[in-house]
């Protein structure tokens, strides 16, 4: 065991710098996703310095917390499952069946993916709220009340689904029609076949997609700020008001290891049971034939209900771009530039502020998901293991934790972060690595090695051909891993939140300030900008990322 | 600018991927000297340890233990891009993101030439592999050939002192491998670089080599010449895997003779009079004649393959033996069951030791 590990290192040697970067990225990974972990654990079990078990014993004496628990883990199990619904639903009309308008509602079910994540919140608001066009002005309700459980579980829904949508889109195209024919041919009926074959076929993904919906929905912290109420306390606000409404670091901590177990607990679930049980790959070609197993009459009704949420996604976004544009919604729909004026002048500081760190963000958590995905493939090292648990660790962590982690760990010697640009910029990055990793790993390991080894071959060091031949070849990875950490970098919130300052304040923490103080004119004007600059971003990513590997479009493998 | 090789107990084993504890013996205690400008194959069956053995040469994959030298130098602990020993890939990664120029170049640019010699090198490199008409293509737009000729344009541009080839041409059809191969050595023997060959193709072995390693589950069964190869096999192993073979047994009779069923054979050998001995008698080495010969046999079974006839024959109490006999078109071809005589060729007789 010692020895192999010294031979291996000994190899590695070869390539001081190679090294030297493998040192780095293990360091830093330790310090800046273990570490601020550990301070949440032992600040959960420390009162004013002594350790106690105290602050659990609370969950069993306070109802608050004890329905903090339970509120997150129904909405969540709810979520999941309405998601996953939805998300089969689009995925099987949009990768089997026969009808028209595919890429558009294909691209409206993923816009909710690229913008922040409690814009549905907001919409939510403007339609239902107190002053809702819907529930005020339409139907004259006088008592309704959007927030609670109700509230969240549809801003959640409409938030999260389209990940169910994406990750069943894989699984449902890679299961071969001609399976389904098969059955059809030896005489079952339709409903069969599809209980019988599709659904079984695709259950590991399904259970994949609810799993990876329920980590998302428990680590939620906008929706639930904006619409869950007081009377209804969910564990990421919970912890967040705990630190900062009453000071209480420790009963924060406490909450977060209480939040962290379920996340964790699906996440190793999802990653080392399922993804086993996964028997077909996600990253499988989409084949060409359709589906025979649903008669005319039920193509349409499916089709209806996909027409459905894509028009609900076109409304809640048209809602709040006209809110953007409207003088006081719910009183005075006047047309207006007034909330823009005040993004551009009062708040014009987050604006840039939000930008220059998700562009410092975006190409180092990029390149750093590339060079992380291409040492763990490509390369053998000692730790190998950890190294990739521990750099895909930070997913499954609800971003909650990870801020008061980072409140915890980097307020203090030896590293005092506090108030910096450095801190946020360091906390997305290794939040949104993992990502980068994943999709980086699943492409290298579909390329022959032997590309990597002709150009060492030809005296090109390690880090030159992970520049010039591994990085080219896996730019799809590349590029989903920028525009991930861009995308993420604009939109984060739970994390963000105890990391912000008078010095970098980021626009979601203004939406949801905003929010909070009855201005959603303003939100929805903070939210239009920050989807705007999302969509140009991606455009100048794909140029540059296209630029970049020219010859590619051409290539096949 | 050729070096030569040397190659010490060798060995490598891997874990094994199947049976956690248990070891893979891929290569065992090699030992090789290949002299500069000499084209040495390493030949033999799937999974017998070649292609290991030459990722050890080039670098990528770590000699348990032993010693590689290039020159008076060891290799052990240089990084492969440092090797100076360029390798041609039996699947050819070539850089598909990379025209055909820019691939032939990519070792010059990271050596920091100036770009007028860059563009010279590549130029004459390319126009010996017929590529200069496309040196602004797309990988993707050649034939299966003109990629082969890029992996080997980028290894020979780089003038190394070693050149690699695993398997190089068994992805191409027969034509096409047949063409290379002269081309592959021409260029070989022009340039005068010292080359190691990988293939399990004899043919191919026996053609373009100076000498041939035959090697069987990891070990190096034989080194020598492609005659010395074929008509003095040190194993049954080497006999069968370079062409076909008879085995008959024979007995001993003094230093240079052995006594076949009565019949006096001039074989050196070895071993004490009355000892048993393995002989090879290559089917071409046997003379077949309707009314004389050492041995009465009877045609088992004739095919006819175009440039030879193939035979069965049978021989009381040495039993079936392959018989080839040139120019069939012309001869007609013996039936089955047809009474003949069978005569060794004294001249290409050959003893297995042991
Ligand atoms: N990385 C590895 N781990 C474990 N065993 C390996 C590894 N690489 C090769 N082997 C084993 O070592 C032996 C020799 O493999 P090698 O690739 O050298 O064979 P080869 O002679 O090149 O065969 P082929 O003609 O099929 O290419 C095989 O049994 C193979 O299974
Ligand atoms: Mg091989």
């Amino acid at each position: 065991m010692l020895t192999t590990a010294r031979s291996q290192l000994r190899i590695l040697a070869r390539d001081p710098i190679l090294l030297a970067l493998v040192a780095v990225i293990f360091a830093a990974i330790l310090i800046f996703v273990v570490y601020p972990l550990m301070m949440v654990f032992i600040a959960s079990f420390q009162e004013r310095g002594e350790w106690t078990g105290a602050n659990y014993a609370l969950m069993s004496e306070r109802r608050l917390y004890r329905n903090a628990l339970w509120n997150s883990l129904s909405v969540g199990a709810l979520v999941g499952l309405i998601g996953v619904v939805i998300g089969y639903l689009a995925a099987f009309v949009l990768t089997r069946l026969d009808v028209p308008g595919k890429r558009v509602l294909h691209y409206l079910m993923i816009v909710p993916i690229i913008s922040p994540p409690f814009v549905s919140a907001v919409s939510i608001l403007f339609l239902f709220g107190f002053n809702g066009l819907i529930t005020r002005q339409l139907l004259g309700l006088q008592d309704f009340s959007i927030y609670g459980f109700h509230g969240v579980v549809w801003s959640q829904v409409f938030t999260f689904a389209p990940i169910a949508y994406l990750s069943l889109r894989g699984v449902l195209a890679s299961i071969s029609p001609t399976l389904e024919d098969a059955a059809l041919n030896i005489g079952a009926s339709r409903w069969q076949v599809f209980w019988k074959v599709t659904f079984p076929l695709s259950l590991p993904g399904v259970a994949s997609a609810f799993l990876i919906v329920f980590i998302e929905s428990m680590a939620d912290f906008g929706n639930p700020l904006v619409l869950a109420g007081a009377a209804f306390p969910m564990l990421a606000p919970q912890a967040y008001l705990e630190i900062t409404g009453s000071f209480n670091l420790a009963r924060g901590a406490m909450l977060s290891v209480i939040l962290l177990i379920p996340s964790i607990t699906a996440f190793a679930i999802q990653r080392y049971w399922i993804a086993r049980r996964q028997y077909v790959t996600v990253t499988g070609k989409p084949t060409a034939s359709t589906s025979k197993i649903v008669s005319t009459r039920v193509k349409w009704l499916l089709y209806a209900l996909v027409l459905l949420f894509a028009a609900l996604v076109l409304m809640f976004y048209g809602v709040i771009f006209v809110g953007a544009f409207t003088q006081v919604w719910g009183f005075n729909y006047t047309p207006t530039l007034d909330h823009f004026a005040y993004v551009f002048d009062v708040g014009f500081k987050t604006v840039t502020d939000t930008l220059i760190i998700a562009i410092i963000t975006t190409p180092i958590s990029g390149l750093l998901g590339m060079l992380i995905a291409f040492l763990v493939v490509r390369r053998v090292f000692p730790g190998k293991r950890a190294l990739e648990f521990g750099s895909i660790l930070s997913y499954a962590v609800p971003g909650t934790v990870v801020g008061i982690g980072y409140v915890l760990a980097f307020n203090g010697p030896p590293f005092i972060l506090t108030g910096t640009l450095l801190i946020l910029v360091l906390c997305f990055v290794f939040r949104y690595v993992p990502v980068g990793i994943q999709s980086g790993t699943a492409i290298l390991r579909q390329i022959d090695p032997s590309i990597e080894e002709a150009a060492q071959n030809l005296g090109a060091s390690a880090l030159t051909t992970f520049r010039k031949v591994t990085l080219p070849l896996i730019a799809p990875a590349f590029f989903s891993a920028l525009v991930y950490a861009f995308v993420r970098a604009m939109t984060a919130i739970s994390a963000a939140i105890f990391l912000v300052s008078a010095n970098w304040n980021l626009m979601t923490v203004q939406i949801l300030n905003q929010v909070g103080s009855g201005r959603l004119g303003v939100a929805a004007a903070y939210s239009v900008v920050v989807i705007a600059i999302v969509l140009f971003a991606i455009v100048v990513i794909n140029a540059i990322v296209t630029r970049m590997t020219r010859h590619m479009n051409m290539v096949k493998f | 600018m050729a070096e030569s090789v040397h190659i010490h107990n060798l060995e490598k084993r891997f874990a094994s991927p199947d049976a956690p504890g248990q070891e893979v013996h891929a290569v065992r205690n090699a030992n090789l000297e290949v002299t500069p400008g000499e084209l040495v194959t390493l030949l033999g069956p799937s999974g017998c340890g070649k292609t290991t053995l030459l990722r050890m040469i080039a670098g990528f994959e770590e000699p348990t233990s032993g010693d590689i030298l290039f020159g008076e130098r060891r290799m052990n602990d240089v990084a492969p891009n440092r090797r100076d020993a360029a390798m041609v890939f039996q699947s050819y990664a070539i850089f598909p993101h990379l025209s055909v120029y820019e691939n032939v170049v990519f070792g010059l640019r990271l050596q920091k030439l100036s770009d007028a010699e860059l563009k010279a090198r590549a130029d004459k490199v390319l126009a010996v592999s017929g590529l200069t008409s496309m040196a602004n293509r797309s990988p993707n737009q050649l034939s299966g050939g003109q990629q082969q000729r890029v992996a080997l344009a980028r290894a020979i541009v780089m003038e190394p002192k070693v050149l690699l080839f695993d398997e190089p041409l068994s992805n191409l059809d027969a034509k096409l491998r047949d063409q290379m191969r002269v081309e592959i050595r021409d260029l070989q023997q022009r340039l005068g670089i010292t080359s190691l060959y990988v293939t399990h193709d004899q043919i191919e072995a026996m053609s373009i080599s100076d000498r041939i390693v035959v090697m069987n589950s990891g070990n190096i069964e034989q080194i020598g010449t492609p005659r010395e190869v074929y008509a003095r096999p040190a194993s049954r192993f080497v006999a069968e895997f370079i062409g076909k073979a008879n085995f008959p047994e024979a007995i001993v009779a003094d230093a240079q003779t052995v006594d076949l069923r009565g019949v006096k054979l001039p074989v050196p050998t070895s071993g004490n009079v009355g000892d048993k001995v393995t002989l090879v008698l290559r089917p071409e080495a046997i003379a077949l004649s309707a009314t004389e010969g050492d041995f009465a046999a009877t045609v088992r079974r004739a095919m006819f393959l175009g440039n030879v006839a193939e035979y069965l024959i049978e021989i009381e109490g040495l039993g079936e033996w392959l018989v080839d006999v040139p120019n069939p078109g012309e001869k007609g071809l013996l039936d089955p069951g047809q009474q003949i005589f069978a005569s060794p060729s004294h001249s290409s007789l050959h003893a297995l030791r042991g």
